[in-house]
């Protein structure tokens, strides 16, 4: 019997600024239900890989294949109607929207599934009290919650997740990384670029590291020896 | 009480320059575009309405349940077919092709229908007036006012209340991230030009109604739709519609003075305003 593909799979991927190039044919794969860290150097390619799998870098078509169909040079609204959905660096809300409207028009490709408003508020209690304020009034953990919520609300297979602890106090980033079993629990696939090491291998069940645009790494989260991720981090 | 008699009369006459400002103002604020071309679409509305009284004898208000959608059709495909691809990080483009647009609509009209001017016949309602005191308020300026503030009440609302301007608002916050949403920009950028050439046809029909127009009547309808979007401050709909009142009026009052400082005032007042207050009287404030 041949082997299911993989709900996400990504070839010989080269990606490009104009003339920079960020990606150099990079593979990787990810299976239903796995939580995949991303990590690596600044400038390593990280968010320029999420943003090529979620269609805001378009490439290639066959680069990115989604249950083995080519997804590489679809748009980003039909790549977010397929079921990825992408937590943006920098969250990246709507100041124009309030708190409750980000969240709903995170849900407005109208997929089903087990997210809906009750839920996010059930994950990030703090969101319903602030429902009507707007998004750029909350501080910068409420904002990453409602980035978060705004990705689940449209019910994804696969979430992305860029850096969702950056520049924000410790206390805040237990808070959101407790949350995060409630949120893959249910098969949830997840990619995870984090800048914290161990924090990434903690949530994480495989782990790619990314150096200068290509794969320098890939292991079992539990397994993986230090001495190996920092060569593959700084490359020495 | 003649100046009065004008305030008000300037009032009126506010209403169908923020109807010019509207559609205006509603893609600049979606998309940021400046559509040069603006004024050319006013009067495009009421050469189509023209052709629609004409061929199906239809009063010109009636012509409205075609002209509308038409117009609205013409916008999202304009915008599909052409303007989208001009939209990027430069304004530069899309204010240059709206402005070959502007020239290719006056001339073909001009080779349509010849520069003769034309006037849209709408009967006894033209001279109809209601007195108040000794005021006689015209029953067309009326019309015109009231739709101009349900225009603008109907906009505020869709633009802050249904999922359509939802989406024009986190499209206009966003592009990219929009997308991320299931949004395709290409399609909210076609319904919003389209419900803004669906605004302009009122304009251009209401235009039709009031004075006669000829294929260059445009350029001053842009300028007058483009002072009162700037005195009401951009990206505010119901200080498009002070904008306009505040133009009318300083029209009428100039021409009250002297008939030949009509438009000349207009442009002063809005100048003054340019330079006291630079993001005009209501800037929308930005989080």
């Amino acid at each position: 019997m041949p082997m299911p593909d993989p709900i996400l799979t990504i070839e010989g991927l080269n990606a490009h600024y104009g003339d920079f190039q960020a990606l150099y044919d990079l593979s990787m794969h990810v299976e239903a239900g796995e939580v995949v860290a991303v990590i690596g150097a600044n400038g390593a390619g990280k968010t320029t890989l999420l943003r090529s799998i979620s269609g805001l870098l378009r490439n290639a078509p066959a680069s990115v294949l989604w249950r083995g169909t080519p997804i590489g040079a679809m748009r980003a609204d039909q790549i977010a109607a397929q079921g990825i959905a992408l937590v943006p660096e920098g969250r990246l809300l709507f100041p124009s929207l309030s708190v409750e409207e980000n969240l709903i028009i995170g849900g407005q490709s109208g997929r089903k599934g087990p997210w809906n408003l009750q839920r996010v508020y059930r994950l990030f209690p703090v969101l319903e009290e602030r429902r009507n304020q707007a998004s750029t009034s909350l501080s910068g953990g409420q904002q990453q919650m409602v980035a978060i919520g705004r990705a689940l609300m449209s019910n994804p297979d696969v979430v992305l997740m860029d850096e969702i602890s950056l520049g924000l106090a410790p206390v805040i980033i237990r808070q959101i990384y407790e949350a995060l079993p409630g949120i893959v629990g249910e098969g949830l696939t997840a990619v995870l670029v984090e800048q914290d090491i161990s924090k990434a291998l903690s949530v994480s069940t495989r782990v790619y590291c990314l150096q200068e645009g290509r794969v320098s790494l890939e292991g079992q989260s539990q397994t993986v020896s230090r001495d190996d991720i920092s060569r593959a981090y700084f490359g020495v | 009480m003649d100046w009065i008699n004008a305030v008000i009369q300037g009032v009126l006459l506010g209403g169908l320059y923020a109807l010019f400002a509207a559609g205006l103002s509603l893609i600049f604020g979606v998309m940021r575009l400046v559509n040069i071309a603006h004024g050319d679409l006013i009067v495009l509305s009421a050469y189509l309405a023209l052709t629609v009284t004409t061929a199906l004898g239809l009063h010109p208000l009636l012509a409205l349940v075609i002209v509308v959608p038409g117009m609205a059709l013409v916008g999202y495909t304009l915008q599909r077919a052409i303007l989208n691809r001009t939209m990027g990080d430069d304004l530069l483009p899309p204010l240059l092709v709206t402005f070959g647009l502007s020239v290719i609509i006056q001339n073909a009209l001009l080779a349509g229908y010849s520069a003769d001017p034309q006037k849209l016949q709408a009967g006894e309602i033209e001279t109809a007036s209601v007195a108040l005191g000794s005021i006689a308020l015209g029953v067309m300026p009326l019309i015109v006012f009231a739709t101009a503030v349900v225009v603008i009440a109907a906009l505020q609302w869709m633009f802050y209340r249904t999922a359509l301007g939802r989406a024009f608002r986190a499209t206009s916050d966003n592009q990219d991230i929009a997308q991320l949403m299931g949004l395709n920009r290409a399609h909210v950028f076609g319904l919003a030009m389209g419900l803004s050439l669906a605004v302009t046809a009122l304009a251009g029909v209401f235009l039709g109604m009031r004075t006669s127009f000829d294929p260059a009547a445009g350029s001053a309808r842009l300028i007058f739709g483009f002072e009162a979007v700037i005195i009401g401050g951009l990206g505010n709909l119901w200080g498009t519609l002070a904008g306009g009142v505040i133009l009318g009026v300083a029209q009428t009052l100039g021409a009250k003075i002297n008939p030949g400082y009509q438009i000349l005032a207009g442009h002063l007042v809005f100048l003054a305003i340019l330079a006291i207050r630079p993001r005009g009287l209501f800037p929308r404030i930005d989080g």
